[in-house]
């Protein structure tokens, strides 16, 4: 029994030494509900990701009927210069030039919220810092590597990373060395608005799908009542 | 009397086709024990996912298309702008997990009530041959999203043909129809996904009913209820199917589909474990994923896989693990059938067969690291052993016993009232009595009181431990 309970706790320990290694990620405050920020999320997407990213399964129309917001405005204020309504959100590079460019076609994030989670996209986009030894001059803590430049660097500033030693061992701390042209906390709100929208457009029917959900949900509870009801009124006779 | 022209085409029908006769036969004349408990709403259960796949499974192929350039992008269309395709895609993924449960369930409770034993074994067969054909069917359907993991998957899986010696090589290549997993496996994975697979799981479904029904139902007692039969030559135990069953059926069926809404509604990816994170990935032929994990009804037998060091090994461990449950009733030599006479030591050998099943389910979805694997050894031993060494534990077996009738057992709903008096008291009078003297006694009018829900507990803990002697 004795040898049991060590094994036990060494396999318990092995575990949880292989949960130690995932990175922690930031949490971000998703709530597609709320239509401001997905308006302001598309304008960032627009702004700082179509450039290279599509976000092929999305339409401009769908954006401007999820969030009630007339299609001219979505056009003007949204949509880049000459789109179309019914345009889905292609990009502009071809991809030859993107891996002329960058050696790798960056991927469509349609999906990306529900391949990669809402989490890590949020720690990502904030998790940049200057490294010359990459061909961008920057890398990633998050994902380390990453062939992106960052596309965000004017709004947030550049950050440095800083080897700190705890009682845990050694890990990297990001440190914003020179200031951008957005403070901390609004840049804050500009990549959890951004991650907001890219949520949004890995499902854009979940609003509808989790608000439908309560009345199928009543619709099948009054059944079963009447199911059971039904079930005790037959087999009152058998005994 | 004159017969009206309803009834008229009724009985022209009637004269050339038994319909009334199979009615009969298989619904008001078929008496199914009276004592069924909720292990029982599985067989139902399985047959309804049936349905619920067959119907939505054709609304999907409206839309989809079997094409390696375009599978992902059709899926995707559905999701958004079929109207009301991201429904009928989640109903059908959310589905194949929920076949897989129930069957599971239905599985276990025909284990544990001996359902294989004589004369159910051909039902037993039949309804193994059920469990191979969905897995086929759900293998396959796994692909047609062409996902990193749908493609990854496949590909593990298929490559493990290679390990045959001989003829292992070229029977993988036959399978795919190409060197890698391409639009020629897509291909004919969706032909046999849509039509080989589902006509030949209907016709195993027939017949494990028609099975089922020459030799009656087994029951939570594993008596036989057609040994005492009244003057007419009906079961004294037993009870019109329907419209008995039919009704408690439907009861089934409504708390079954609360559970499935909740899960198409509110958590269609459950985690990742029912529509995987990695499979919202375009496949990629050049890029393989750090991680490959099957979906998670295959993981036990994954793990079992993955436990034995060499490949051909571990192919013959992973169908030994199929095909010893097709063994079951040569290998239980014990004639009692269920479990409540059963001895202490099977009950022991069953909880251990479970609980190693279950991790093993776990262990497949993990990396596998060195202690994991040790750990999914040591399981894949216990499942192997809990089948394996039957002809020898369960001959020794002190049975206790066995009834001549069936029981009666109360429901969870007849205990509950009798259950909420005891953990609740009632609350002390106030001075301010407001409203009907009834409602003093009513249960809005209780609290929870301590000492009945230890009572409550000690004795469910109590209960717990008896079972398993």
């Amino acid at each position: 029994m004795k040898t049991l309970i060590t094994l036990l706790l060494l396999a318990s320990l092995s575990f949880g030494a292989n949960a130690a290694e995932d990175i922690h990620l930031q949490k971000a405050r998703i709530d597609i509900n709320d239509k401001t920020s997905l308006l302001r999320g598309a304008k960032h997407f627009v702004t700082y990701c179509l450039g290279c990213h599509s976000a092929k399964y999305m339409r401009y129309l769908r954006i401007a009927l999820d969030t009630g917001v007339n299609e001219k405005v979505v056009l003007k204020e949204i949509a880049p210069e000459g789109a179309s309504i019914y345009d889905q959100l292609h990009s502009a590079m071809n991809k030859h030039d993107a891996e002329k460019w960058f050696g790798t076609q960056p991927p469509d994030l349609s999906l990306i919220a529900r391949s990669r989670g809402q989490d890590w996209l949020y720690s990502y986009l904030k998790s940049y810092y200057t490294d010359t030894k990459r061909p961008f001059g920057v890398n990633n803590l998050i994902f380390p590597d990453t062939a992106m430049p960052n596309p965000l660097w004017q709004l947030q500033g550049e950050q440095h990373a800083e080897q700190r030693k705890t009682i845990w061992g050694e890990h990297a701390e990001l440190v914003l060395a020179e200031e951008g042209s957005l403070s901390e906390r609004e840049f804050d709100v500009m990549v959890n608005d951004l991650v907001n929208f890219l949520v949004y457009v890995g499902e854009p029917i979940k609003v509808e799908r989790e608000s439908m959900g309560k009345y199928v949900l009543l619709f099948f509870s009054i059944f079963f009542i009447l199911a059971y009801l039904l079930k005790k009124e037959y087999w009152k006779d058998i005994h | 009397m004159k017969i009206g022209r309803f009834a008229q085409t009724g009985n022209w029908i009637l004269a050339r086709f038994p319909l009334a006769k199979v009615w009969e036969e298989h619904m008001t004349h078929y008496y199914a024990p009276k004592n069924f408990n909720i292990w029982y709403f599985f067989g139902s259960l399985a047959l309804l996912v049936l349905v619920n796949q067959f119907v939505t499974g054709i609304l999907l192929t409206m839309n989809y298309k079997p094409d390696a350039k375009l599978a992902f992008d059709s899926v995707e269309y559905i999701m958004r702008d079929v109207h009301w395709g991201w429904l009928i895609r989640y109903m059908h993924s959310t589905g194949a997990s929920a076949f897989f449960i129930v069957v599971y369930l239905h599985m276990f409770r025909g284990v544990m009530y001996g359902s294989f034993k004589k004369p159910r074994e051909l039902i037993w067969i039949f309804g193994m041959l059920i469990f191979v054909c969905l897995m086929a069917e759900a293998f396959m359907g796994y692909l047609l999203p062409w996902g990193q993991m749908s493609y990854w998957g496949a590909q593990v899986i298929i490559s493990l043909f290679s390990a045959i010696p001989v003829i292992g090589e070229d029977l993988s290549l036959w399978v795919r129809g190409d060197y890698v997993v391409s639009d020629a496996t897509l291909n004919r994975f969706f032909a046999f996904h849509v039509i080989s697979v589902p006509l030949v799981l209907v016709m195993l479904v027939f017949m494990h009913i028609v099975a089922l029904h020459e030799v009656g139902s087994n029951n939570p007692d594993g008596i036989e209820i057609k040994k005492y039969k009244d003057e007419n030559g009906i079961p004294l135990d037993g009870i019109p199917f329907h419209p008995y069953y039919t009704v408690k059926d439907i009861v089934g069926v409504a708390v079954f589909l609360l559970f499935f809404a909740t899960v198409i509604f509110y958590m269609p990816e459950m985690g990742g474990y029912f529509l995987e994170h990695a499979n919202f990935i375009p496949a990629d032929p050049m890029k393989t994923p750090e991680h490959i994990a099957p979906v998670w009804y295959f993981t036990p037998f994954y793990a079992i896989l993955r436990a034995i060091p060499d490949k051909f090994a571990g192919v013959i461990g992973m169908g030994g693990a199929i095909v010893v449950l097709f063994l079951l009733p040569w290998l239980d030599r014990n004639p009692v059938k269920s479990i409540r006479y059963r001895s202490g030591f099977y009950k022991k050998a069953l909880l251990l067969f479970v609980i190693s099943f279950f991790c093993l389910g776990y262990l497949g979805t993990q990396p596998a690291t060195p202690t994991a694997t040790l750990f999914a050894r040591i399981f894949t031993v216990i499942y192997f052993g809990f089948f394996l060494l039957m002809p020898l534990y369960t001959r020794w077996e002190k049975t206790k016993p066995v009834p001549q009738r069936v029981t009666e057992e109360h429901g969870f709903d007849e205990q509950l009232p009798a259950l909420l008096e005891e953990i609740t008291e009632l609350k002390p009078a106030t001075d301010l009595e407001i409203g009907d003297p009834a409602f003093r006694s009513s249960f809005f009018n209780r609290r929870p009181n301590p000492d009945g829900i230890v009572k409550v507990i000690t004795r469910l803990a109590k209960n717990l431990k008896e079972s398993l002697d």
